[in-house]
């Protein structure tokens, strides 16, 4: 069923419920860690079946009509085949008096709920976000479409220079030529820049992703769609910090308990964590900070919390021994045994050994 | 000088003694008082102050001893509520004002429409202590009976807290059978008008209860005393001693009923006095007593204060060391009472303001210890409640116990404070119902707008949503509106 009928079917439910003088229900799946499971067979965070009915009272009336005029405005959208973005969706409220939104995060919320009733995804909504998907270079040809002409345009990310090629917003209709080995994932951009600058993409026969923080969707998608087309692995590159590990890492391949009811699409469940490792904190003797309060609350909910993490053994090894250290290192701390340390020795050592890697 | 300790308050216990005097006599001869109180300022820190009433006016011969003799007064000992005992005496006015400006009292009295009124300037002879007449003669008043004394003296004068304003606003809410006119120093007449000719009861005078009795006192009873045995001495000048009692008393204190009483010494006193503490004795009579009364606080509350919830509690008597006393709260709630501070609070001893030392008072105490968030309002802890809200406590007693001399803050005696939180806690309980039925209101409207200001959101986003016709929207949003409504009467 298309998202248009989607809409309509549920909004035709309401209006009859009415009719029938009873109060109508909007079902939702909780979007929360509470509410997501982890097979290591699928490789991703599902939703658990936990729902939250929102049900039309004095105190729902407000989010209800929010939540009905939201999926009037996609319903608008979709049927002129146009898009907003999430912040244009927010202006657009401005306009229904009363029932405006004071704040964007608010719309945001909503906007989610209505992905998770039907579960689909934002764009098939009609609305985009505002954020770009991270940047690419190395092996790598992505074929797009013209806008004007429609006709087929070939992208070649190894003739960016020193600069990048951008995900785009929407991945879902992109082709992809390459013959890397494969994709490396990297948090910081400072550590991008230093690996092309040498290119060193080059070198090793890879294609390297900027994620710049938590991976944006699209930025999941892309690595998902290219790894699958082209059988390529991905390995991961991140600060060694919880951060790193737990909110860029397990994001990139499992999803988030916010959009788990869309993770099956936005995760790479292939990936694996390459460094920085607690071990290799110790194995390169890194310089470190000391891990913050928030780390150290981070490594307890996690660990606590997170189906993920608690699924793997290597993982709680990982993190408790980070724990036990009451340290953090950055990528750049490799910097310390010499500027290029990192494409010379550290980056095919790791490469070469699995058994440093995490799942 | 006590009550004179700073030019602000000088002002007020001069219009105090002078005002207590007048309710106490217009109470003791039935008459409803008419008082009148101006206060004319002469510049320099000198100001006239003149207070008239229509009581039974003063007989001539007790005239300067009255006004010119220092503690003349004939209510210190007496075992009955009065006003007058809650001061210093007027005659501490004359004194001040004579010592400030130099200038006499004058004194208009007049007892009934057929006596002449009499008029009379007096100091007071300070190393005597008697009265230094200056003036007297006859002259016409037109008025059937009162007084009318004038005083100049150096002074402050400010309005707001403990101020003589604010004396005699509590004033006239506690005696809403008061008719005062006031004409403060800025020249403005404010005028109290009376809202019931129903008297306050007269007290009864009692004679002391042995647990209430000191030493001192004892001492001085058995050497004034006109019985001739100890035993018809403890009968007959004290309340509550029957023959046996007094016999059981005698027993224990080793002393034979038949002694004379001017012949005991101070040890055997004491012997009575420890004695009388370890007999059992009936409490005191309680009939003596003359509370404002439930009604007429209400009554005084609403002609002076403007708030949208009044209630009003009256213990039954009880009694403290041997003195009967009853005490009486009201609470006014909301209105024009400003809700961003700590509640106000007003005190009464015999329906005398008092104004002073707040804290070291054991109505504040109690007030404090009560837990008024059970009843609505804010609280921290250790600290007067807050919110819009005056909350007013009257003790009345035969002996209210006090602090100090200055008499501005009643004595933490436990059963004072027992029946103060008790008195408290069933005005708190009105007031908790009344806030809570209101929060009721508000939240029903609020509920009530929240609907009529979303609902019509729905219908507009099912009509975009199924494409409906004007008809088709109203009728789900009037369905919607009857489901919700009616949901939240349950």
């Amino acid at each position: 069923m298309t998202t248009l009928n989607k809409i309509k079917e549920s909004a035709t439910h309401i209006y009859q419920t009415i009719l029938k003088k009873k109060k109508p229900t909007l079902n939702f799946p909780l979007r929360s860690l509470n509410n997501v499971k982890y097979d290591p067979k699928k490789g991703f965070f599902e939703l658990n079946g936990k729902f939250k009915a929102r049900t039309l009272s004095v105190s729902t009336v407000k989010t209800f009509a929010q939540t009905l005029r939201m999926m009037a405005l996609s319903k608008d959208l979709l049927k002129g085949d146009d898009i907003a973005t999430k912040r244009e969706a927010y202006y657009v409220s401005k306009n229904w008096e009363e029932a405006k939104f004071n704040e964007q995060p608010e719309s945001d919320m909503v906007m989610d709920d209505i992905e998770a009733m039907f579960m689909v995804n934002r764009e098939q909504l009609g609305f985009i976000p505002e954020e770009k998907g991270g940047e690419v270079a190395g092996q790598l040809i992505v074929i797009d479409k013209d806008r004007d002409t429609n006709k087929e345009i070939k992208i070649d990310c190894t003739k960016f220079g020193s600069g990048a090629y951008s995900i785009p917003i929407s991945v879902e209709d992109l082709k992809f030529e390459t013959n890397a080995k494969f994709i490396l994932a990297i948090e910081t951009a400072g550590m991008f820049q230093r690996l092309v600058k040498h290119n060193y993409w080059k070198k090793s026969n890879c294609i390297l992703v900027s994620m710049g923080g938590v991976p944006t969707r699209a930025c999941r998608r892309f690595i998902r769609r290219l790894s699958e087309a082209k059988k390529l692995p991905v390995y991961v590159f991140t600060d060694g910090d919880p951060y790193g590990y737990a909110s860029i890492y397990r994001t990139l391949k499992v999803g988030s308990g916010n959009a788990a009811h869309i993770n099956e699409y936005f995760c790479v469940p292939n990936a694996k964590f390459l460094g920085v490792t607690p071990q290799d904190i110790i194995d390169y003797k890194l310089p470190t900070h000391p891990l913050k309060e928030v780390d150290i609350k981070k490594i307890k909910d996690v660990l606590r919390n997170d189906p993920f993490i608690k699924q793997h053994k290597e993982w709680i090894k990982a993190l408790n021994l980070l724990q036990q250290m009451g340290k953090r290192a950055e990528q750049q701390a490799l910097a310390k045994w010499g500027l290029n340390y990192v494409i010379d020795t550290y980056l095919p050592q790791k490469l070469k050994n699995e058994k440093t890697w995490l799942p | 000088m006590l009550g004179f300790d700073n030019p602000k308050k000088a002002l007020l216990t001069t219009v105090k003694e002078a005002v207590d005097n007048s309710l106490d006599a217009c109470q003791e001869m039935r008459v409803l008082p008419e008082i009148k109180v101006e206060i004319e300022f002469l510049g320099n820190d000198r100001f006239q102050v003149s207070i008239e009433d229509n009581g039974p006016g003063i007989i001539k011969q007790q005239i300067p001893n009255i006004f010119a003799k220092l503690l003349y007064g004939s209510k210190f000992h007496a075992m009955k509520q009065s006003r007058g005992q809650q001061g210093i005496g007027i005659s501490a006015a004359v004194l001040y004002s004579q010592l400030t400006t130099g200038k006499p009292a004058k004194i208009i009295s007049k007892i009934s429409p057929r006596s002449p009124a009499h008029y009379y300037e007096l100091n007071i002879d300070t190393r005597n202590n008697a009265p230094d007449i200056i003036k007297d003669e006859e002259v016409k008043w037109d008025k059937d009976s009162g007084i009318k004394i004038e005083l100049e003296l150096e002074a402050q004068y400010q309005k707001g807290k403990r101020s003589i304003d604010e004396y005699l606003k509590q004033t006239a809410i506690v005696n809403p059978h008061l008719h005062l006119v006031y004409i403060n120093p800025e020249k403005e007449k404010i005028e109290y008008p009376r809202v019931t000719n129903e008297q306050p009861k007269e007290p009864k005078e009692i004679k002391p209860h042995p647990y209430g009795v000191e030493l001192g006192i004892l001492i001085r009873m058995l050497k004034t005393t006109t019985a001739r045995t100890l035993q018809a001495f403890l009968m007959q000048d004290f309340s509550r001693i029957s023959s046996k009692v007094a016999k059981e008393i005698l027993e224990k204190a080793n002393l034979q009923p038949n002694i004379k009483p001017h012949s005991l010494s101070r040890l055997e006193a004491e012997h009575i006095m420890n004695s009388i503490k370890q007999t059992k004795i009936m409490a005191p009579p309680t009939d003596c007593l003359s509370p404002i009364g439930q009604d007429l606080i209400l009554k005084g509350f609403k002609k002076e204060i403007n708030a949208d919830f009044y209630c009003s509690t009256t213990r039954p008597p009880s009694v403290y060391r041997g003195m009967p006393f009853q005490i009486e709260v009201g609470i006014a709630y909301g209105g024009n009472i400003p809700s961003d501070e700590l509640a106000e609070i007003l005190r009464f001893a015999n329906r005398v303001p008092l104004l002073y030392e707040q804290s070291a008072c054991a109505t504040t105490k109690s007030i404090i210890n009560t837990a008024w968030r059970n009843y609505g309002l804010q609280q921290s802890r250790g600290a007067l409640p807050q919110g819009p809200a005056i909350i007013l406590v009257h003790i009345c007693s035969i002996w209210v116990p006090y602090t100090s001399e200055s008499k501005e803050a009643i004595a933490s005696y436990p059963e004072i404070i027992k029946e103060i939180k008790l008195a408290l806690q069933e005005c708190g309980r009105k007031l908790s119902l009344f806030i809570r039925r209101r929060r009721i209101a508000e939240n029903e409207a609020q509920k009530k707008s929240y609907i009529e200001k979303y609902l019509p959101h729905v219908g507009i986003a099912l009509k975009e949503l199924l494409d409906l016709n004007n008809a088709e929207q109203s009728k789900i949003t009037e369905i919607l509106k009857d489901i919700l409504e009616k949901g939240h009467e349950r």
